[in-house]
């Protein structure tokens, strides 16, 4: 076990390497520092002077890899490569293009992101398999098939209108929660409660015509079969038998996404007015700030790998049939 | 010549995408194997009624992708043998067809079928005192004089032309098309229509005319209204809503369709090379994906639009217009939304790869000293094509639903373009007005929505039609 963590927790390395190469092209390369400040200043015609202050302020006046003015190691760690890439592996995020330190920035903002998030996960998991699983109970009857219908129908409309929707109807029109923002503690309640709702109605489209899949696969199986044949009731069969093996499935697409609940959503974060990490994301785009993206791009991928170790790890503990090597 | 064409670097890809479908369609015509799941799929009712629709949304986006530009009108004093003179700015032919709806602009927001403005205005009366008052429109409802009492007249007497229009017009493509139906079968017109009306022919044809009637009635109608009516209202500039809307489906469709289009030879190469040759080259590409996967999409995107953002600041003068830049830019964010959605594709691919790579027809071929060249183009080639369609098929609701929540963040398409996402962006906020300006929403949203509804539909008939493995589970 102990041997398994360490390779994949290896294996990860590279990836992150090509992440943090690829951003560096991306927003180092493709465009200079020198495009970048004048981007931020806004003239037209910029002064040489100027751009070189923007640089020499926000530390992009460093040569990109190769630092012919120093010494020894200094060569290499006194670059924009080092400063800003590769100290992205210490979590060193440092400040953003209007002073912030970074890090501090996320470690506050990756709470309220959860808070919704995390929520919208269980309140959305526990609706859609329950609906699923009554379907499938239902299933080939007209009940089912109009549901499917309707489903489709849900899965076809925007993101943007079940919020702008949601929004309108519930606090515009009936009042029944704040239109926006936050607050710490208990008093976040009552905040949460529209974003929330909205982010499970959203979701319930396209996750229970998932889950009502995966159970009618799992239906056609033999063992099902076997469990009818021993005189089990429809439902005891379902619940016991069907939802149980279901679960290997449904557990390890949600354990994937679990890390990445820390970066929040984009959509409902910003319409919301949530500090968390999406709007954060948001904010940071609109105002072109390249420091934050960058970051953010580093830190969502160290989510994703982290959710993709865990994933193997869940398959091994739910599956007997699954060892690791 | 009165104009010249012009084609922008998306027009040529729609064209190329044409040209492949048609050379499809032909060469899966003369292919039992190819035809029969087609042909599946227009069996079934709800596939006929979706292509139906999906092409009705086709029909206006192709309309919108034949770009031109207009001869300017020749002053008397330039020489009768002066080269022609081009007007600037790029046209469709979407545009020239829509032209009194592109140039008829209110002052600001009216009502959907509005004859006055939504907001009061300060009117000079004769008497040089000022008045604060709906005043009329310029163009809703112009024709006539006394608006509050013949509107709801005019626009029943419009709805009834457009309906009868549409209905005459239905009836000729109807019986063209049974003719057609007789003639191939050698049956008489009679029987052929018969048959269709009491749905008892081999391909659901009933229910295409009915949809097809449907679709004309919808169209004429809203032609006949929309000569004199802003049948949508007017958004915050004047600008007609309906017009905006209709010149969305293209960027709608292009998101849709191009991504999965410029991203398909970097996907079929490393999807089935990795699988293929295993070893290195598989390591090698899997690492690649993974990487790109690891990157969530939001960000990448987001990350590569500033960059591009910050390039043409910079080179702002290698654009010599408006439209061409914008066109651009929904280019690269079609090859950016490929570069984070083409590695599901290629691990389907890599997938099947490996599959047929031990399948009896490749080992034997293998084994007679085939080329690798000739066994990949030959035999897992051909077998992985359903894989590609299906994707392009599956993916396209997805992105349609992505370009209006990228442009709602900034990192869509141009905010010059007319997106759904740029309407929905523009007109969020007029929710918080009082009264509620909602039809540029309702709009944007409704139109979208039979869009993706339908490419969700078709979708799953399509799915149905050729995974061999889903039609034994129902």
């Amino acid at each position: 076990m102990g041997v398994y963590v360490l390779r994949r927790l290896l294996y990860a390395v590279p990836i992150l390497i090509g992440v943090n190469l690829l951003t560096f092209v991306l927003f180092f390369v493709v465009n200079a520092p020198d495009d970048m400040a004048r981007m931020q200043l806004g003239e037209k015609r910029v002064t040489p002077e100027a751009v070189q202050l923007w640089k020499q302020a926000h530390g992009y006046d460093k040569p990109l890899l190769f630092n012919a003015t120093t010494t020894g190691i200094a060569q290499f760690t006194d670059t924009i490569f080092f400063d800003k890439s590769v100290r992205l592996f210490a979590f060193q995020f440092g400040a953003s293009d209007d002073g912030r330190n970074i890090g501090a920035d996320i470690a506050q903002r990756m709470w309220p992101s959860l808070a919704i998030a995390l929520p919208v996960l269980i309140v959305g998991l526990a609706v859609n398999i329950s609906v699923a699983l009554g379907l499938a109970l239902l299933r080939a009857t007209y009940v089912d098939i109009g549901s499917v219908v309707v489903l489709v129908a849900l899965l076809s409309i925007s993101g943007l209108f079940y919020i702008i929707g949601g929004q309108f109807v519930l606090s515009k029109l009936l009042h029944l929660a704040p239109i926006s923002g936050y607050d710490t503690g208990l008093n976040a309640l009552k905040f949460l409660v529209l974003p929330v709702l909205i982010g499970v109605i959203s979701g319930i489209g396209a996750g229970t015509r998932w889950y009502r899949t995966l159970f009618l696969e799992e239906i056609s199986k033999d063992y099902v079969r076997t469990a009818r044949a021993k005189g089990l009731s429809e439902t005891r069969v379902l619940v016991r038998h069907v939802l149980g093996n279901a679960l290997i499935p449904i557990l390890t697409g949600v354990v994937v996404v679990l890390p990445l609940l820390f970066m929040g959503s984009l959509l409902t974060e910003s319409f919301f007015g949530i500090p968390g990490l999406g709007s954060y994301t948001i904010d940071a785009i609109s105002n072109q700030d390249f420091a934050i993206v960058r970051s953010m791009v580093f830190l969502g991928a160290v989510l994703y790998i982290l959710g993709l170790i865990l994933t193997d790890f869940s398959y091994a503990l739910v599956d007997p049939r699954i060892r690791l090597q | 010549m009165p104009l010249i064409p012009v084609i922008l670097w998306t027009d040529a890809l729609v064209f190329v995408l044409i040209a492949l479908a048609l050379g499809f369609g032909i060469y899966a015509a003369h292919h039992e194997h190819l035809r029969a799941p087609w042909r599946r799929v227009l069996r079934s009712p709800v596939g006929m009624v979706t292509l139906l629709v999906l092409g009705g949304y086709a029909l206006i986006g192709v309309f919108d992708t034949v770009h031109v530009r207009l001869k300017l009108e020749t002053s008397a004093s330039t020489a009768p043998d002066a080269p022609a003179q081009y007007a600037p700015d790029v046209m469709s032919l979407l545009d020239l067809a829509l032209n009194d709806l592109r140039t008829q602009q209110e002052k600001t927001y009216s009502a959907p079928f509005a004859t006055h403005l939504f907001v009061k205005e300060a009117i000079e009366q004769p008497d040089g005192s000022l008045n604060r008052a709906y005043s009329r429109l310029q163009f809703g409802g112009r024709n006539l004089h006394d608006a509050d009492a013949e509107r709801a007249a005019d626009i029943a007497t419009r709805t009834l032309i457009g309906a009868l229009k549409g209905l005459i017009a239905w009836a000729f493509v109807s019986a063209g098309w049974l003719w057609w139906l007789a003639r191939r079968r050698g049956e008489s017109l009679t029987r052929v229509a018969a048959e269709v009306r009491a749905g008892q022919t081999a391909l659901p044809w009933r229910t295409a005319l009915i949809t097809l009637g449907v679709l004309f009635l919808l169209g004429f109608i809203a032609a006949e209204l929309a000569a004199s009516y802003h049948i949508f209202g007017t958004d915050k500039v004047g600008e007609d809503v309906f017009y905006q809307t209709l010149k969305s489906v293209r960027t709608g469709l292009l998101i849709g369709t191009l991504t999965t289009l410029v991203m398909l030879p970097a996907a079929l190469l490393l999807g089935i090379a990795a699988g293929y040759f295993r070893g290195w080259v598989d390591d090698l590409i899997q690492y690649l994906y993974t990487t790109l996967n690891a990157i969530p999409g939001v960000l990448l995107i987001a990350a590569a639009i500033l960059m591009l953002q910050v390039y043409m600041t910079n080179h702002a003068d290698e654009f010599t217009s408006v439209v061409e830049r914008a066109d651009l830019r929904l280019l690269f964010l079609c090859l950016i939304l490929g570069v984070t959605s083409w590695t599901g594709l290629c691990r389907l691919l890599r997938g099947e790869a490996l599959k047929l790579r031990e399948v009896e027809y490749v080992q034997a071929a293998l084994a007679l000293g085939v080329g690798h060249f000739t066994i990949l183009t030959r035999h897992i080639l051909p077998n992985v094509m359903h894989i590609v369609l299906m994707t392009l098929v599956l993916d396209f609701s997805g992105l349609v639903l992505a370009e209006a929540v990228l442009s709602y963040v900034n990192i869509g398409v141009d905010p010059t373009m007319n997106s759904w996402g740029n309407m929905i962006n523009s007109a969020r906020l007029e929710l918080a007005r009082e009264p509620v300006v909602w039809w540029s929403l309702a709009a944007a949203f409704s139109f979208m929505f039979i869009l993706v509804l339908a490419a969700n539909l078709f979708a799953d008939v399509v799915r149905d039609a050729f995974d061999p493995r889903l039609r034994t589970v129902h």
